[in-house]
């Protein structure tokens, strides 16, 4: 049954139960501190070697002008860019990770994050079509109804126009980045 | 106008009942008479509001300083019960005619996950009201609970509206109580899914 | 009661969501998929048994008065592990969960066990019953999730076999009510005694 509930009890039950409890909590977040940086660290090398062509060497995270970038060279030329680039999408922020090659073009994109409607924006993860235009993508980065050559996701145009906003940022930063090197 | 944003979008576009199902087990329970919805959704309001600002203080001051985030759960957990016990201790103190309202509502709402939901979502989520992605701060972090329980209060006096219709209603046996109540929010879902976009 | 008994009664007689109606937020939101309301059950299976456990072992040496903070802090902390474990271990499935893993918290079904069964028998038989309690939500949540992925997108735990778009309201929020509510029907109608 129960204990007595006097001040003594109740004050000495709190106390030792929280006691416990942190203690339990203070192992597994030092158990775990490590496995936890290695997989979000794993996860955005995936994403980076998605965007990128294969056989660079990828440099550490740069920053510049807001964005958070990885270049990636080959016997000491700069070949592609990973930007990191976020635009606001129909339900937050999507945020993506934009291979772009030295001249200026697509290489590839990933989605990082994002919180659009299942079954309509976050198609922008799932739908083949969608994700494979971007491989190689030339042409105006705009979306078709905007008089672009981005093929939107049906019923989804603010996702798709939020999608194709974050990759002409991303192109733009590269061809600034490019162009301030050549000066 | 990020205000006014934060607002209708709280309140219709991203209805805290019918497009995030946080609070549902009160939405579902205590909406059986238009009465006792407004009293619920008046103490919601009340403590989504001050435990919003009260837990934001402390993350922002004491656990993100101190690199504690991991505890967040189980510390606004505790701040938010204490707080409905101190909640009611000082409206049962100076206002006892809204202590009466209220009163019985109060100690069901540590339990209700509107609540921690809200609490947890201003601190760990990235809006974008006003073009760019960024986190609340304080101003706008308050503006967003008081709109998100609006919404709630919103959302559930209506339905305790339709729900006191139906109950006077000839239903089939089996769709009784929750199923009927259950379709009826569906239907209400799909009404709110309109404003969608619209922010 | 056998110890078999202890864990199906879970499934129907008492199950959670059908029968008992508790934990209903996690229940609709999480179930746009087969495969995200069978990561839910299973995620608020780990915390029931822990907590369970814990709180049939503490609640003799619990003051009465301040037994409802206790059980939430002994709650909240096995929550707490389980977010951790998750980021480290599955971050995937935490990303997709999200706000519902730590909302585990103030899930009814759990301070309910806590309360009802936990509080007032031993440590195995609690154990049982949060492993019956924890099955027969984990199913329902797959049924429910089995049902909006087939009709929303045809497909179930991500094999497609209905060519097409599905019915998008059913991936949405309308959709969790609507199917909640007819599958209570259909309890109500056969299985309930």
């Amino acid at each position: 049954m129960a204990a007595q509930s006097t001040l003594r009890n109740m004050v000495l039950c709190l106390t030792c139960v929280c006691l416990v409890c942190s203690a339990i909590l203070g192992v597994v977040y030092a158990v775990t501190l490590d496995p936890i940086a290695e997989a979000s660290a794993k996860a955005l090398k995936e994403s980076i070697g998605q965007v990128l062509p294969e056989g660079g060497e990828i440099s550490d995270a740069m920053q510049a002008e807001g964005f958070d970038y990885y270049v990636s060279t080959k016997e000491g030329e700069t070949v592609a860019y990973a930007v990191k680039s976020t635009s606001v999408g129909f339900g937050g922020p999507l945020t993506l990770m934009v291979g772009v090659l030295a001249d200026g073009t697509v290489f590839n994109t990933s989605v990082l994050s994002h919180s659009e409607t299942p079954g309509l924006g976050a198609k922008c993860t799932s739908d083949e079509a969608f994700m494979s235009q971007w491989r190689g993508f030339r042409g105006q980065l705009k979306v078709k109804k905007d008089g672009g050559d981005v093929d939107a996701i049906t019923a989804s145009t603010i996702t798709s126009r939020a999608y194709t906003l974050a990759v002409s940022n991303a192109v733009e930063f590269v061809k600034n980045m490019e162009g301030a090197k050549n000066e | 106008m990020e205000f006014l944003l934060i607002i209708i979008s709280a309140i219709f576009v991203n209805n805290i009942l019918l497009s995030q199902f946080l609070g549902i087990c009160p939405f579902l329970g205590v909406s059986n008479k238009l009465s006792t919805a407004t009293g619920m959704s008046g103490a919601v309001c009340f403590v989504i509001t001050l435990s919003t600002v009260v837990t934001y203080l402390i993350n922002q001051y004491l656990l993100v300083p101190c690199g504690l985030e991991f505890l967040q759960t189980i510390a606004f957990i505790l701040v938010i019960a204490a707080l409905v016990q101190v909640v009611e201790i000082v409206l049962k103190k100076i206002s006892p005619s809204l202590y009466q309202a209220l009163g019985i509502f109060l100690p069901l709402i540590t339990t209700n996950c509107a609540v921690l939901g809200v609490a947890i979502t201003v601190v760990t989520k990235q809006f974008t009201f006003g073009g760019t992605a960024h986190m609340l701060n304080l101003g706008e972090a308050t503006v967003y609970a008081l709109a998100t329980s609006l919404g709630y209060g919103l959302s559930m006096i209506l339905f305790a509206g339709i729900r006191e219709h139906l109950a006077g209603n000839d239903v089939p046996k089996a769709f009784k109580g929750l199923p009927i109540a259950l379709i009826t929010a569906s239907i209400m879902a799909m009404a709110f899914l309109g404003f969608s976009g619209m922010v | 009661m056998s110890k078999l008994g202890l864990i199906t009664k879970g499934f129907i007689k008492d199950n959670p969501t059908f029968a008992l109606v508790l934990g209903m937020c996690p229940t609709l939101a999480t179930t746009t998929s087969a495969m995200n309301g069978m990561e839910m059950g299973l995620a608020t299976l780990f915390v029931l048994v822990l907590s369970n456990m814990a709180i049939s072992a503490l609640a003799p040496i619990v003051p009465d008065k301040v037994h409802i903070p206790v059980y939430i802090v002994v709650i909240a902390t096995f929550v707490t592990v389980l977010q951790l474990l998750m980021q480290a271990f599955v971050p995937a499935v935490y990303s997709t969960l999200g706000l519902f893993i730590p909302l585990i918290v103030v899930n009814c079904i759990v301070l309910g066990r806590a309360e009802a069964y936990a509080n007032k028998n031993t440590v195995f038989d609690s154990a049982l019953d949060g492993l019956g309690i924890g099955i027969g939500f984990t199913l329902s949540l797959t049924v429910i999730g089995i049902i909006r992925e087939i009709l929303g997108s045809g497909s179930v735990f991500g094999c497609k076999f209905i060519p097409g778009d599905g019915i998008l309201a059913f991936v949405m929020a309308p959709g969790a009510f609507m199917v909640l509510g007819y599958l209570m029907v259909l309890f109500n109608k056969y299985l309930k005694k």
